[in-house]
C-alpha cells in the first residue's frame, strides 16, 4: 500500500480524507504564519543591526490600529480551525444508521474482539470493506487506547463504562491498531491488526471460523440462570419492567429525568441499579458487580438488545443511539 | 557621571569590593541565607543539577528508540525512565527554573526591592523544593515509578507496583514550593515597587511573573489534592478514581489537567517575561505595545484556567463538552499571537546586536511559533482525534517547554549572568551553544511531528519497523542538544573565574537591576532608587552607563 503523501499515513478509511485534508489545510495556514514571522524577524533583525550610523534606535508613533489588527486576524483565524475541526468531529462522532457492532475488550496486553455473530478473535479484527463497523470498547482494568492511524479513529477505552468507535473501511488490507493510552509494561506491545476483507471473502471468513454459541444466545442462558427472569417477566405483575423492545427507546426515571437505553444504561443497570430507578418500580434489583465479568455483561446487554416488543413482530435493526451517546 | 543614579551605582559607599557575594564565608551562610540572591543561586545550583539527571533519562531514552524493537532496556525499565524524566524536568526544572531561579534574583532588583517580602519563607521555598526533589532522587534509588508524570488511574492506584506514593508525595512538597514562591511575588509586587514605580513603569518580567504567580497560587493546590487522592486510594483502598471500587477515572484526569494545563503557563509566562527584557535590551526599544504585552500576560493566566479538559477529547467526554473546550482554547492562543507580533515589531526601527542572550531570544520566537501553531491542531478536534496521545503531541509540547522555556532560561541566564556573578562568560563560545541547541532541538524535535501524524503513539518502548528513519533523526538531534547543553555548563564554571569582570550595565539596558553594582550588595541599593522613567526609557541613564562598559 503506497503511501498518498509523503509523512501521512495510508487513508484507510471513509474519514480518513476529512481528517488529513483539514490537517494540510492548517500546515498551509501555520506554515505560511511561521515562515512569515520568523522571515520578519530575521530580516529585521539584519536590516537594524547595530553599527555605526544605528547606534540608537530610531523614532516613530506606534500605531495602536496594528495591535487591533493582529488581535482580530489571529482570532478569526483560530476560530476557522475551530469550525472546521468541529465540523470533522461531528463526522466522526456520528454513528451511522446501518452499522455492523464489534464488541472490544482491552486487559493488559491485548485487545479481545468480539463478533455478534459469535467469533471472538485476539488481537486482529476481521471486517468488511464498504461497511460501517461500530466498536462497542471497554476495559477490563485499566484505560486503554483504541487507535488506528490509517482509519484516524482513536478512542480511549474505559474500565467503568462503554465508549463507541467507528469507522468504514475503504481498502482491502491489513491495518495496525496501536494502544495509544499508556498502560503499563507492555504498552508498546498492545499492539494488533485490523484484517480488512471483499465482503465474499468476509463471509468465507465468518462461516470458516469455530464460532460460539452468539453472545445473545449466551446471554439469554445468563439471563435466566442467574435468576433475571424472576422480576423481567413478560407480561404484566413482574417486580422488574418488561425488558422487551425497551432498548433504544426513552424510559422515565424516578427522578423525573428521561434517558434513552443504550448499551451503557444496560450495564449501569446491572452493576450499580441504584443508579436510575424506572418511575413506578421499588429499587429492589440487586447488584450484580463482582457476580459478572466484561464477557457476560456483555452478552446480558446483546441479549436484552436482542429482545423485540412482541407488537413490532419480527423487528427492525435497534435504531443507533443518538450522535453523542457516543461520547456519553 | 553625571546623575544621583550613576553616582550611587557605580561608587557605593560602604566597603569598596563587598558584594552579597562575599559578604559571608561558609557553607551554613548559604545554607541559612535569607538574601534572595543567595537563594536564587542556590535554585540555580539544584534546579541545574536535576535539569541534567532529565536530561540523561533523556538521551538514554532517544539511545533505546535508535531501533524498533526494545533492545536496550526491558519495558518496565524504559517506563520508569519516561516517567522520571517528565517528573523531574516538570516538577524539579521547568516549573522552579525561571520563577524561583531568575524571578528569585531579579524581581526585588527590579522592583527597587531589598528583598521579597518574606525572605524566611522564600528560603522555606527553597527547603521545601529540596526534600521535594530528594524524595525523587530516593524513588530512583529504590527502584523507580512507572506511571507517567500524568500518574492515569487507576493504574497509579491499583494496577503499578512501583513507588507511586512516594512519588506522589515528593510532587506535593515541591507543589508547596511552588505555592508559597507565587505568594511572596505576588505581596512582593503589590508592597515594595520603589518610589514612582507604577504599574505601568514595571519591567514586562514583572507582569510576566506576577501572571505566573497568581497561577501558582491558584492551581497547584488542585494538584496536590489530585496527588494526595492517589496515595489515599493507594493506601487505603478508598475508590474516588478506580471504578473497581466505585470511583471515576476520568476524575483523575480532570483534577489533574485542571492544575497541569495551568502549570504550562507556569513555565512559560516568565519565559515570555525573560524574552521582552531580552528583546528590548539588544535592540535598544521600548517593547512594542508594551500595555497590550502587559495584559496579555493576565489573559493568559486567566484563560489557562477554563480550558484543562482539551487533553481529554477522546476520554469519553461528550461532543458537546469537547466543543466547547476546544472553542476556548482557540481563545488563549490570541495573547501568545499578541506578545509574538509585539516582539517582532520591537526590533522594527531598533538597534540590534545578536549577543547570546539575543539569539536565545530570537530562537525563542521561531521555536514558539512553531509550538504555539501546533497547539492549535491539537485544539482543533477533527485532528485531535487523529494525532492525540503520539508523538505529535510530544513534538508540541518540547517545542513549548524545550525549544520556547529552555531557550528563555538560557537567554535570561546569559542576560544576567554578569549581574548574578559579577563576571561576563565568552561571548564566541556561548553564541556557538545557542546555535548548537537550535540545530540539535530542531533535528530531535521536527521528526516527532512527522511521526505523529504517521500514528506512532507516545510512551512507547518499542515500535513498528517503518517508524526508524525518523527516530534515528530524532537521536542524532538530541546529542548534538545534550552537547549544546553541556557547553554553557563548562564556560560558565570557567567564566566565575576568569572571564573579565562585568560593570554595573555591561548592556546598556534598562531596568533598575542595572542600577547598582554587579553584583549587588545584599541590601541590593545603597539609596532607594527613585523612577522618573517609563519603562524601557531611561535614555539619559543609559547613554551615561554606556562610557561606563
Ligand atoms: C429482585 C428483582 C430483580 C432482579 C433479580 C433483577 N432485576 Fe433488573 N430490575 C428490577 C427492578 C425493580 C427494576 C426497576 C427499578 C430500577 O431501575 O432499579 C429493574 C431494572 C432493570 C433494568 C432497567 C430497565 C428499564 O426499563 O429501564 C435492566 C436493564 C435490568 N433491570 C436488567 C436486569 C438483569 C440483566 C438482571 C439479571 C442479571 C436483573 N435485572 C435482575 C428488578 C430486578
Ligand atoms: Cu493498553
Ligand atoms: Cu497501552
Amino acid at each position: 500500500m503506497p503511501n498518498n503523501l509523503p509523512f501521512m499515513p495510508n487513508q484507510g478509511s471513509t474519514l480518513a480524507p476529512h481528517v488529513d485534508a483539514l490537517y494540510l489545510v492548517l500546515v498551509a495556514i501555520c506554515a505560511f504564519m511561521t515562515i512569515a514571522i520568523s522571515g520578519a524577524v530575521v530580516f529585521l533583525a539584519l536590516k537594524y543591526k547595530r553599527q555605526p550610523g544605528n547606534e540608537e534606535p530610531q523614532d516613530y508613533k506606534p500605531s495602536t490600529a496594528l495591535e487591533a489588527i493582529w488581535i482580530v486576524v489571529p482570532l478569526a483565524t483560530f476560530m476557522l480551525f475551530f469550525v472546521l475541526g468541529a465540523i470533522v468531529f461531528f463526522k466522526a462522532r456520528r454513528m451511522p444508521d446501518s452499522s455492523m457492532d464489534v464488541w472490544a475488550t482491552g486487559r493488559q496486553w491485548m485487545w479481545k474482539f468480539q463478533h455478534p455473530t459469535g467469533q471472538t478473535e485476539i488481537n486482529t479484527l476481521h471486517v468488511p470493506v464498504g461497511r460501517p463497523v461500530r466498536m462497542i470498547m471497554t476495559s477490563e482494568d485499566v484505560i486503554h487506547d483504541f487507535y488506528v492511524p490509517d482509519f484516524r479513529v482513536h478512542t480511549d477505552v474505559l474500565p467503568n463504562r462503554y465508549t463507541y468507535n467507528w469507522f468504514e473501511a475503504t481498502k482491502p488490507g491489513r491495518y495496525h491498531i496501536f494502544c495509544s493510552e499508556y498502560c503499563g509494561t507492555e504498552h508498546s506491545k498492545m499492539i494488533g491488526t485490523v484484517v480488512v476483507m471483499e465482503p465474499d471473502d468476509y463471509q468465507l471468513w465468518l462461516s470458516g471460523g469455530t464460532s460460539e454459541g452468539s453472545p445473545a444466545a449466551e446471554g439469554k442462558k445468563l439471563f435466566e440462570s442467574m435468576a433475571c427472569v424472576t422480576c423481567h417477566a413478560a407480561g404484566t405483575g413482574s417486580r422488574g419492567p418488561n425488558l422487551e423492545g425497551v432498548f433504544g427507546t426513552p424510559v422515565k426515571l424516578a427522578s423525573g429525568q428521561v434517558v434513552t437505553v443504550d448499551e451503557n444504561y444496560v450495564r449501569e443497570s446491572i452493576l450499580n441499579p441504584q443508579a436510575k430507578i424506572v418511575s413506578g418500580f421499588d429499587p429492589i434489583m440487586p447488584t450484580f458487580q463482582g457476580q459478572v465479568n466484561e464477557a457476560q455483561i456483555m452478552q446480558l446487554v446483546s441479549y436484552i438488545k436482542s429482545l423485540k416488543a412482541p407488537e413490532t413482530g419480527r423487528p427492525e435493526a435497534a435504531p443507533a443511539p443518538p450522535a453523542n451517546a457516543a461520547a456519553k | 557621571m553625571t546623575t544621583d543614579a550613576i553616582d550611587s551605582a557605580q561608587t557605593p559607599r560602604h566597603e569598596e569590593g563587598t558584594n552579597y557575594i562575599n559578604a559571608e564565608y561558609g557553607l551554613l551562610s548559604w545554607l541559612f541565607t535569607i538574601d534572595h540572591k543567595r537563594i536564587a543561586i542556590l535554585y540555580m545550583i539544584s534546579v541545574t543539577a536535576l535539569f541534567f539527571v532529565g536530561g540523561i533519562f533523556a538521551l538514554l531514552l532517544r539511545l533505546e528508540l535508535m531501533t524498533p524493537q526494545g533492545d536496550l532496556f526491558t519495558s518496565d525499565t524504559y517506563n520508569k525512565l519516561f516517567t522520571l524524566h517528565g517528573v523531574v524536568m516538570i516538577f524539579f526544572f521547568l516549573i522552579p527554573a525561571v520563577p524561583s531561579v531568575l524571578g528569585n534574583f531579579i524581581l526585588p532588583l527590579q522592583l527597587g526591592a531589598r528583598d521579597l517580602a518574606f525572605p524566611k519563607i522564600n528560603l522555606l521555598s527553597w527547603y521545601l523544593y529540596v526534600i521535594g526533589a530528594l524524595m525523587g532522587v530516593v524513588v530512583m534509588l529504590l527502584g523507580g515509578v512507572d506511571t507517567g508524570w500524568t500518574f492515569y488511574t487507576p493504574f497509579s492506584t491499583t494496577y503499578s507496583n512501583t513507588w507511586v506514593v512516594p512519588t506522589v508525595l515528593a510532587g506535593f512538597i515541591a507543589g508547596f514550593s511552588s505555592i508559597l514562591t507565587g505568594l511572596n511575588f505576588i505581596v512582593t509586587i503589590h508592597k515594595m515597587r520603589a518610589p514612582g514605580l507604577t504599574w505601568f513603569r514595571l519591567p514586562l518580567m514583572v507582569w510576566a511573573l506576577y501572571g505566573t504567580s497568581l497561577i501558582q497560587l491558584l492551581a497547584t493546590p488542585v494538584l496536590g489534592i489530585a496527588l494526595l487522592l492517589i496515595a489515599v486510594e493507594r493506601l487505603w483502598q478508598v475508590g474516588i478514581f478506580n471504578p473497581a471500587l466505585g470511583g471515576d477515572p476520568i476524575l483523575f484526569q480532570h483534577l489533574f489537567w485542571f492544575y497541569s494545563h495551568p502549570a504550562v503557563y507556569i513555565m512559560i509566562l516568565p519565559a515570555m517575561g525573560v524574552i521582552s527584557e531580552v528583546i528590548a535590551c539588544f535592540s535598544r526599544r521600548k517593547i512594542f505595545g508594551y500595555k497590550f504585552v502587559a495584559f496579555s500576560s493576565l489573559a493568559i493566566a486567566f484563560l489557562g484556567f477554563l480550558i484543562w479538559a482539551h487533553h481529554l477529547f477522546v476520554a469519553g467526554i461528550s461532543v458537546y463538552s469537547a466543543m466547547i473546550f476546544s472553542f476556548l482554547t482557540m481563545f488563549v492562543a490570541v495573547p501568545s499571537a499578541i506578545k509574538t507580533f509585539n516582539w517582532t515589531s520591537t526590533l522594527y526601527k531598533g538597534s540590534v546586536s545578536y549577543e547570546a542572550p539575543m539569539l536565545y531570544a530570537l530562537g525563542f520566537i521561531g521555536m514558539f511559533l512553531i509550538g504555539g501553531l501546533t497547539g492549535l491542531f491539537l485544539a482543533t478536534l477533527g485532528i485531535d482525534i487523529h494525532v492525540h496521545d503520539t508523538y505529535f503531541v510530544v513534538a508540541h509540547f518540547h517545542y513549548v517547554m524545550v525549544g520556547s522555556v529552555i531557550m528563555a532560561y538560557f537567554a535570561g541566564i546569559h542576560y544576567w549572568w554578569p549581574k548574578m556573578t559579577g563576571r561576563m562568560y565568552p561571548e564566541w563560545w556561548a553564541r556557538l551553544a545557542a546555535l548548537l541547541v537550535f540545530v540539535g532541538f530542531n533535528l530531535t524535535f521536527f521528526p516527532q511531528f512527522l511521526l505523529g501524524y504517521l500514528g506512532m503513539p507516545r510512551r512507547y518502548h518499542a515500535y513498528v519497523p517503518e517508524f526508524q528513519v525518523l527516530n534515528v533523526m530524532s537521536t542524532a538531534g538530541a546529542t548534538i542538544l545534550g552537547a549544546g547543553y553541556l557547553l554553557p555548563l563548562i564556560y560558565f564554571v570557567w567564566a566565575l573565574k576568569y572571564a573579565p569582570r562585568a560593570s554595573a550595565n555591561p548592556w546598556g539596558a534598562s531596568g533598575l537591576e542595572w542600577h547598582t553594582p554587579s553584583p549587588p550588595t545584599t541590601h541590593n541599593f545603597e539609596d532607594t532608587p527613585t523612577v522618573t522613567w517609563e519603562a524601557y526609557d531611561e535614555k539619559a541613564w543609559l547613554k551615561e552607563a554606556e562610557k561606563n562598559v
